[in-house]
């Protein structure tokens, strides 16, 4: 196993006096899909705030590459190439895909006074990373609203990955899905794990994650109930997990005495 | 769709040249003033039509697409400026204050005015973003506020009267005069009355002595717009932060800064219409401009800028304005009463309205 990209060590959030994480560690490799899973109110998306920059955590050390860093914002994160698709997608439905492709980060030619967007280059970069995803717009000029879910879901998606995302966290991105849908961002989350970035996958349904993950994370109520590989666990004992580890005594062999 | 499915989705019905244009912003806009000048074909007489028919038209939408502009970039910015009729009436006064009481030449006096209209747009931009509250209501403060000190303004100036003569003495013979006042284009228009394809006067002199310098402004105003929203950066950053601020933000758009240049250009916008309105009558008064903010907003939205921001398009913002031009001054054209305006005003924007809400659902894909 190669090193981590990002690694989190023992994070803790208190929201004064409300113990949101406990120590939770965690850790991306390359190419991977680790999925973090649990139930609602564990813990989840306060934690990958902390991942993205939008929290800072209240102890605990965020490396990177091996080096600790911290985040300040959200920007920082992405500078460090810590990618995050939240659930609103930052996308503008009244906006053209390729707009909102290179929303804040236009590619520019010529020089001021005359320094133009370049529309042309925008719209082939869309084209073309639209289509390594499995989609084919109707036009780069076709606006977001007339995506569906998934469809949009994988825009987003390819645009952090074109930026230069090394870590992507996907915050709950078949929540809202159909099966088909579902299917395609699945197979999207694939084709980015190919390309060697390291996928953090956050469900709570316990199908989806097992169907891309290669690492699966359980949180519940604030704590890391353990880390368990591919094949070492199935999908009952997650679900058992997520719901508030009934049946923990039993797992604690197959969760490598993680917890 | 699958990752295995060939270049063109089968679901997709191509889309004709019609339908592409369609959905251009514009559109609703070029088509109301089809039919705008259709029913002046056929009910308007004499000679509304011809080449000084359509100078007197053109001169006052000229002089309302310049704020209409601005208040359009503002709309597709996601704010209103309710306060830019009554800054017509501000920078009028600032601007006479330079010219007459003053008495500085225009090189300094119009700059000074566009730097206090700028500074009144900042100060808008700053209350709204800082706050957080809609900028219709933080803007109708100013409405009254500007209205107010322009009326204390010009009485202070002219000791006692509301209206501030002079002007014309005083920028006569100023060197910039002639690119905010007159007539552009002169020489052609003699050359082409001396060829006689233009209508001339009995003593030879073109009965259209040039291009009216607002119809100027307005055009080099409109095609500099539609570059910004279309092939730059900012144009980019002006749809996204009308289109989801939080979206816009997220992306690392600066809306704020995006969102208070665009208060700022809108002020300007009018700063520039109250110079030229000044130069051309020689005089202010604090009425200057009264009721122009909703006449430039109906002018954006007929020209299918929509309410929730996002969305719009200079082009249909001049053409929006030569539609209210055109319904103005064409009744006199006509058999039909002239108070009848403000009907027809207000049907129009009814319907350009509709029409902009149905463009919008078919755009963003809602059912």
């Amino acid at each position: 196993m190669s090193d981590p990209i990002i690694h989190m060590e023992r994070i803790e959030k208190h929201f004064g006096n409300i113990i949101a994480l406990a120590g939770v560690s965690f850790d991306v490799i390359a190419g991977e899909c680790h999925c973090l899973l649990g139930d609602n109110g564990a813990g989840k998306s306060t934690f990958i705030k902390t991942m993205s920059g939008v929290l800072k955590p209240t102890k605990g050390d965020i490396m990177v590459d091996g080096r600790k860093v911290t985040f300040d914002s959200p920007r920082d994160a992405m500078e460090a190439g810590i990618a995050t698709v939240f659930q609103d997608l930052a996308m503008i439905p009244l906006m053209s895909v390729t707009r909102n492709f290179f929303m804040g980060r236009e590619p520019t030619r010529g020089i001021w006074p005359v320094r133009q967007f370049d529309v042309e280059t925008a719209k082939r970069v869309t084209m073309d990373e639209m289509r390594k995803m499995g989609i084919n717009l109707r036009g780069p000029d076709q606006a977001v609203g007339t995506l569906s879910g998934g469809e949009r879901q994988t825009v987003a998606i390819a645009r952090a990955v074109y930026f230069g995302a090394k870590v992507l966290i996907l915050d709950e991105p078949t929540s809202a899905l159909g099966v088909r849908q579902t299917a395609n961002v699945l197979s999207t989350i694939d084709k980015v794990r190919k390309q060697g970035v390291g996928v953090v996958f956050i469900s709570h349904n316990v199908r989806h994650a097992m169907a891309v993950g290669d690492r699966f994370t359980v949180l519940n109520r604030g704590r890391t109930l353990g880390t368990a590989k591919r094949g070492e666990i199935t999908s009952e004992e997650l679900q058992n997990l997520m719901a508030g580890g009934q049946e923990l005594a039993a797992l604690e062999g197959s969760l490598g005495g993680t917890v | 769709m699958t990752a295995t499915s060939a270049d063109i989705d089968e679901r997709v019905k191509s889309e004709s040249l019609m339908v592409r244009l369609m959905k251009r912003p514009e559109l609703g806009a070029i088509a109301g003033l089809i039919v705008v000048v259709i029913f002046f074909i056929f009910t308007a007489r004499g000679n509304m039509f011809t080449l000084s028919g359509a100078i007197n038209i053109l001169t006052p939408a000229a002089q309302l697409g310049i704020l209409a502009i601005g208040a359009s970039m503002l709309m597709i910015g996601g704010e209103f400026d309710l306060s830019i009729g009554a800054m017509m009436a501000f920078a009028g006064m600032i601007f006479g204050a330079c010219v007459v009481t003053l008495g500085l030449p225009l090189i300094l006096a119009i700059p000074l005015t566009l730097i206090c209209a700028a500074i009144i747009g900042l100060i808008n931009g700053q209350i709204v973003i800082q706050t957080g509250l809609p900028s219709f209501i933080v803007t109708l403060a100013l409405l009254f506020i500007l209205e107010g000190a322009s009326l204390v303004g010009l009485k202070a100036l002219t000791g006692g009267s509301t209206q501030l003569r002079g002007v014309r003495d005083a920028t006569q013979e100023d060197w910039l005069a002639p690119f905010f006042s007159g007539d552009a284009f002169g020489g052609l228009f003699r050359w082409l009355a001396e060829n006689g394809l233009v209508d001339t006067f009995n003593n030879g002199a073109p009965k259209v002595p040039g291009i009216p310098i607002e119809i100027v402004w307005a055009v080099g105003l409109t095609l500099v717009a539609t570059f910004v929203l279309m092939r730059t950066q900012t144009g980019n950053w002006i749809f996204a932060s009308g289109g989801d601020r939080k979206a816009a933000e997220n992306s690392g758009v600066p809306v704020r800064s995006v969102k208070t240049g665009l208060f700022m250009f809108a002020a300007c916008c009018a700063a520039l219409v109250a110079v030229i309105t000044v130069l051309d009558l020689g005089s202010t008064d604090p009425k200057r401009g009264f009721q122009k903010e909703f006449h430039a907003i109906i002018a954006a939205v007929i020209g299918g800028c929509l309410l929730t921001g996002g969305y719009g398009s200079a082009i249909g913002a001049f053409v929006g304005s030569v539609i209210f031009g055109m319904a103005s001054i064409g009744l006199t054209f006509t058999k039909i009463d002239g108070d009848w305006f403000k009907v027809f005003l207000g049907g129009m924007l009814l319907l350009a309205v509709l029409f902009n809400n149905a463009v919008r659902k078919r755009v963003t894909g809602e059912r």
